[in-house]
């Protein structure tokens, strides 16, 4: 098992509370000023020169959220957060105007060969990697760069920053934006709604399947900034296309927002995976600094047999509030969440997912693997519902928590509704702890107890590595054993 | 190789051996046999370090070297081996990844060179072709749902993968007919080396009808109080524990 193995050697590289990805960049940057209202709106919307719909759109959001009220219905505990402290745009210096890897800033560009992306693709195309990956980085409130645009091109995708296709695919966003995550669907996204600074847009046309993976690297760099990213991703009748995002914060005593909306929509018989590696910076061991991660993700299986997979691995943020769903509307489509939620220290994770079966002969799979140890409190929030007319509506939800040390917590708060009797939903949820038993096998057969620990939370966790493509499985399969760090002994 | 000398250990805070005295000279099976709450289980996991487990007095020398004080991951590299009475399941995690991650923690313990995936197959194929374990069980998750049988054949690949210089095989027997006894003890029998010792502890003399040990020693009330040679095992067989404990008093 070499994975457990690197994964070890990196974990003994690191001093306890060590957070890899906490080095800041110097970078000089471009800011609105602080606080929220509607001449930030305007100025966010006039520096991405938006057409006057989106103006309105993101201002009519704005006026929106300010009736509204921050939800408290979720296992978390955090201090009020004041919304006029923060900053609402921040873009690196020199990254507007047209984009290739020869206009980056060079400081950016090694910001992210530290985080490990490759962005050359000269780089990516030397190597031996037999499966190329498009990358769209995003650094505080701006995308820097798209790789692999032109080959892209060449199949028809559509792969480049929210901002861009604002202007190059106008008729597409204004199509889809909102669609699926309405304006007025909860506090955070219509904040982002109203801010939302930059973000991924994609689009496979009719019947392509998209010749490689596509990811956007997020990465929250300046001061008390929020960062509130855009994601809109289209896959047109019979097309295929998975998707990974990973995100990446400094280390900071003070809390960071992030509040971004994913939409998804899937035509019909088409498929979008759609995988997280998230690992925002999650607090030191008392809880102090951290990202608040109140993101809005929902996919709309809108085409019949179409289908929607989510997987998640969680590992980062102070506060997780998250609910990746499937609106399974289409005939015949299907929903998948697959998830490993893993908090430490002092963490907090609410996290689940929602599968709306509104079409007949629906389908959906929940797996979710939560990881409690530290002081840390992890909850699964799952609804499962069925819809008067969503005959032979089905499910399956098997939920699973693994608590190690006897300090933290595990929660399993199950919605399930079915207005038509033909559904057939289960249910199972397990709790299990590391046994001392199992610690000592491992150990008498000369693993060291960090190496035991990986190795019993990545046996655990495997249904869900399953679903992650190869290069982010072996990545998370690290992130694991890192996040884990400290909790033995 | 192996000198128990004048152990003391408290569990719970409750003493459970008193006194033990041991010597196992390379390349021989010595078997501890006693009465249940003699101290068997304590002594084998005792001498495999798990935490719980407090030295009060005494020591353990294995080659010479103090062994009391250190951790279980270090006395295995050092080639201490527990075959387990009840083998732990670890879902998710396969047999064949198991012992591929143990024999490397070893090789890294001991600052030797790890295998490499071909070196790894060729060693893990030809040992469980000889316990007669299949490809397909060396697949499937390390002792989940496995039958009593097939998990101490999975221990006993273990030890011929780990290649330990002391073997201490907890019970062996406990829930095995007597095929997969036979299948077991065959597996073990093939392992004795004249560099490696065996401690064969067992409550019932059936098991050492096959693995047929040099020195048995009784244990009772927390030390040994009898030691003699195979020929003990019968005496106990036909008058019992109480009796021959009573005659050694």
């Amino acid at each position: 098992m070499a994975a457990v193995q690197q994964t070890v050697d990196t974990v003994k590289t690191l001093d306890v509370d060590a957070y890899k990805y906490g080095f800041t960049t110097e970078i000089e940057s471009e800011k609105a000023p602080k606080g929220l209202n509607e001449e930030i709106v305007r100025f966010i919307s006039a520096r991405k020169k938006e057409p006057e719909w989106l103006t309105q759109w993101r201002l009519d959001a704005f006026k929106r959220w300010r009736t509204m009220e921050e939800p408290r219905w979720a296992r978390v505990d955090y201090p009020k957060i004041d919304y006029q402290d923060l900053y609402y745009y921040s873009a690196p210096k020199g990254t507007e105007g047209p984009r290739t890897l020869a206009d980056v800033d060079p400081e950016l560009l090694r910001t992210y060969e530290k985080l490990g992306i490759p962005l050359s693709e000269q780089e990516i195309l030397a190597g031996v990697q037999e499966r190329r990956v498009a990358v769209d980085a995003v650094f505080d409130s701006v995308s820097v760069v798209t790789t692999f645009k032109e080959e892209l091109g060449k199949a028809g995708v559509i792969f480049c920053p929210i901002s861009e296709a604002v202007q190059s695919h106008p008729e597409l966003v204004r199509k889809y934006l909102g669609s699926v995550v309405p304006v007025t669907d909860n506090y955070f996204a219509t904040l982002n709604s109203a801010v939302f600074s930059d973000g991924s847009f994609v689009y496979v046309p009719p019947g392509v399947r998209c010749p490689m993976e596509l990811s956007t690297y997020f990465r929250i760099n300046e001061q008390n900034t929020g960062q509130f990213e855009r994601t809109l991703i289209i896959a047109d009748a019979g097309s295929y296309v998975s998707y990974l995002e990973g995100c990446t914060a400094p280390k900071r005593d003070e809390n960071q927002l992030h509040a971004a909306v994913v939409e998804l929509v899937a035509l019909d018989d088409a498929e979008i995976k759609y995988s997280t590696v998230q690992n925002w910076y999650p607090g030191d061991s008392e809880g102090r600094g951290g990202i608040y991660n109140f993101v809005t993700k929902r996919g709309d299986c809108r085409g019949a047999r179409s289908k929607i997979s989510w997987t998640q691995v969680e590992t980062g943020s102070a506060i997780t509030w998250k609910y990746p769903s499937c609106i399974l509307r289409g005939e015949s489509s299907r929903g998948e969440f697959y998830s490993i939620a893993i908090s430490n220290g002092r963490q907090q994770v609410d996290s689940g997912t929602k599968m709306l079966h509104l079409g007949k002969n629906t389908s959906s799979r929940i797996i979710s693997k939560g990881i409690s140890a530290g002081r840390s409190q992890n909850t699964y929030r799952g609804q499962v519902f069925a819809h008067r007319k969503a005959e032979n509506a089905r499910n399956f939800t098997n939920c699973d928590s693994l608590l190690i040390g006897d300090q933290c917590g595990a929660h399993t708060v199950p919605y399930i509704e079915a207005k038509n009797s033909s559904a057939l939903f289960e249910h199972e949820a397990t709790t299990s702890k590391i046994s001392d038993d199992q610690l000592f096998y491992c150990m008498q057969r000369g693993l060291e107890p960090e190496e035991a620990t990986a190795l019993i939370v990545n046996g655990f966790v495997r249904d869900v590595l399953q679903q992650l493509p190869m290069e982010f499985a072996v990545e998370a399969q690290k992130l694991i054993a890192i996040s884990l760090e400290g909790s033995v002994g | 190789m192996l000198e128990i000398k004048d152990l003391h250990v408290n569990v719970h805070g409750k003493e459970i051996l008193k006194g033990l005295n041991l010597k196992v000279p390379p390349g021989e099976v010595h078997a501890i046999m006693g009465p249940n709450g003699a101290g068997k289980s304590t002594t084998s996991y005792t001498l495999a370090g798990r935490a719980g487990y407090e030295v009060t007095k005494g020591e353990i020398d294995f080659f010479g070297e103090d062994v009391t004080a250190l951790a279980p991951e270090e006395r295995a590299a050092r080639g201490i081996f527990l075959a387990f009475q009840y083998p732990l399941e670890i879902p998710g995690v396969s047999t064949m990844n198991f012992l591929k991650t143990a024999m490397n923690s070893q090789a890294k313990l001991r600052g030797e060179r790890e295998l490499n995936a071909a070196e790894f197959l060729r060693a893990v194929r030809s040992a469980a072709k000889e316990l007669n374990i299949s490809e397909d069980m060396l697949k499937r998750p390390l002792n989940v749902g496995f039958s009593g049988g097939e998990k101490k054949r999975n221990e006993t690949l273990q030890m011929a993968l780990l290649k330990p210089k002391l073997a201490i095989l907890d019970e062996m027997d406990s829930g095995l007919d007597i095929d997969a006894l036979k299948l077991v003890a065959e597996g073990v029998n093939k392992l004795r080396a004249p560099d490696r010792s065996f401690l064969v502890i067992t409550h019932y003399q059936r098991l050492l009808d096959y693995i047929v040990p040099d020195v048995i020693h009784i244990l009772a009330g927390g030390k040994i109080v009898l030691s003699g040679d195979k020929s003990l095992a019968l005496q106990l067989e036909q008058n019992g524990y109480d009796a021959v404990i009573a005659k050694a008093a």
